[in-house]
């Protein structure tokens, strides 16, 4: 495993076409690990018929709203979770949270 | 093609997305693919699931605490416990709210659900204005369900981006001590699973 819980994770700004798990809207985004999901097969090659293999880690990762939209509304405390693939992952700046 | 599934009766439609589904589920039969059974079987496996099976779970939570810690450590072996086929590759967790908490799920990417324990999800949640406005503006969308959760309670949202599928255990509603497990079970909307609302009285 890359990363461990709390960590600072930025997601990376790649435009990779395909069956990519990622959405647009977490990406240049940081966030923090908030646990390891378990491995699985890589989406984006499974989708084409493909083994996926070898099965790649997944990450729960969280976002502060705050983070994501300058004119969020609601407290800074609120916050998303998604489920991101630690090949689109890289250590973000600030040190672990 | 035969004609007699389920999905060509009444409810049939004619959106050009469903012509190609029919025509591509033709094709799988005639290519021998699929078979008509297989079709049949698969139809019958999603009607099985449905929100009901949500309730139950949420019900028994609410009623014991061995069972909830069970349902939020391990939601698969929960479900199995009660008798339901959570058999799916994908993970299923559940999510618990409190008063400091309020959970809310959405799949921005496309519409997943944890139908294996649900069944199918309602239009409204696989509608594009849902998923780009519960992440952006979550607590504006449970306005709109009839829901506000005041400021001092977090909102997170779940979004199933990859291979988990979520359910929200809501908060069990006040006044409710003296209910039995299949009359709280009948307060659990499918809604308050998504965590677009609570259940009420």
């Amino acid at each position: 495993m890359t990363f461990e819980p709390g960590d600072r994770v930025r997601v990376l700004p790649s435009e990779k076409p395909g069956h990519v798990r990622t959405p647009e809207y977490l990406k240049g985004k940081v966030g923090w690990i908030e646990s390891l999901i378990g491995e699985f097969p890589n989406p984006e090659e499974l989708a084409y018929g493909h083994s996926g293999l070898p099965e790649r880690p997944l990450y729960k990762v969280g976002f502060r709203q705050a983070d994501l939209w300058d004119d969020y509304e609601g407290p800074a405390e609120d916050y998303v979770y998604a489920d991101v693939y630690e090949h689109w992952l890289e250590p973000g700046e600030g040190g672990p949270v | 093609m035969s004609g007699h599934h389920q999905h060509e009766g009444a409810g049939r439609t004619t959106s050009p997305y469903a012509a190609r589904i029919r025509a591509i589920e033709a094709l799988l039969l005639e290519k021998g693919v699929l078979t008509e059974p297989e079709v049949q079987d698969s139809i019958s496996y999603m009607e099985a699931r449905s929100q009901a099976n949500g309730a139950k779970l949420v019900a028994r939570a609410w009623i014991d605490e061995g069972f909830e810690e069970l349902l939020l450590s391990d939601a698969k072996a929960a479900a199995l416990q009660l008798g339901m086929e959570p058999e799916h590759p994908a993970e299923f967790v559940v999510v618990k709210n409190t008063l400091g908490v309020h959970n809310l799920i959405v799949c921005t990417l496309c519409s997943c659900y944890p139908r294996a324990i649900l069944g199918r999800p309602p239009d409204w949640y696989k509608s594009f204005e849902y998923r780009s406005r519960a992440v952006r503006e979550p607590r504006a969308v449970m306005r709109e369900f009839g829901f506000e959760p005041p400021e001092s309670v977090e909102v997170v949202v779940h979004d199933s981006t990859a291979d988990v599928r979520y359910m929200v255990l809501p908060i069990r509603p006040p006044g409710t001590e003296d209910m039995g497990e299949n009359e709280l079970a009948d307060l659990v909307t499918r809604d308050s699973l998504v965590g677009v609302n609570v259940p009420r009285l």
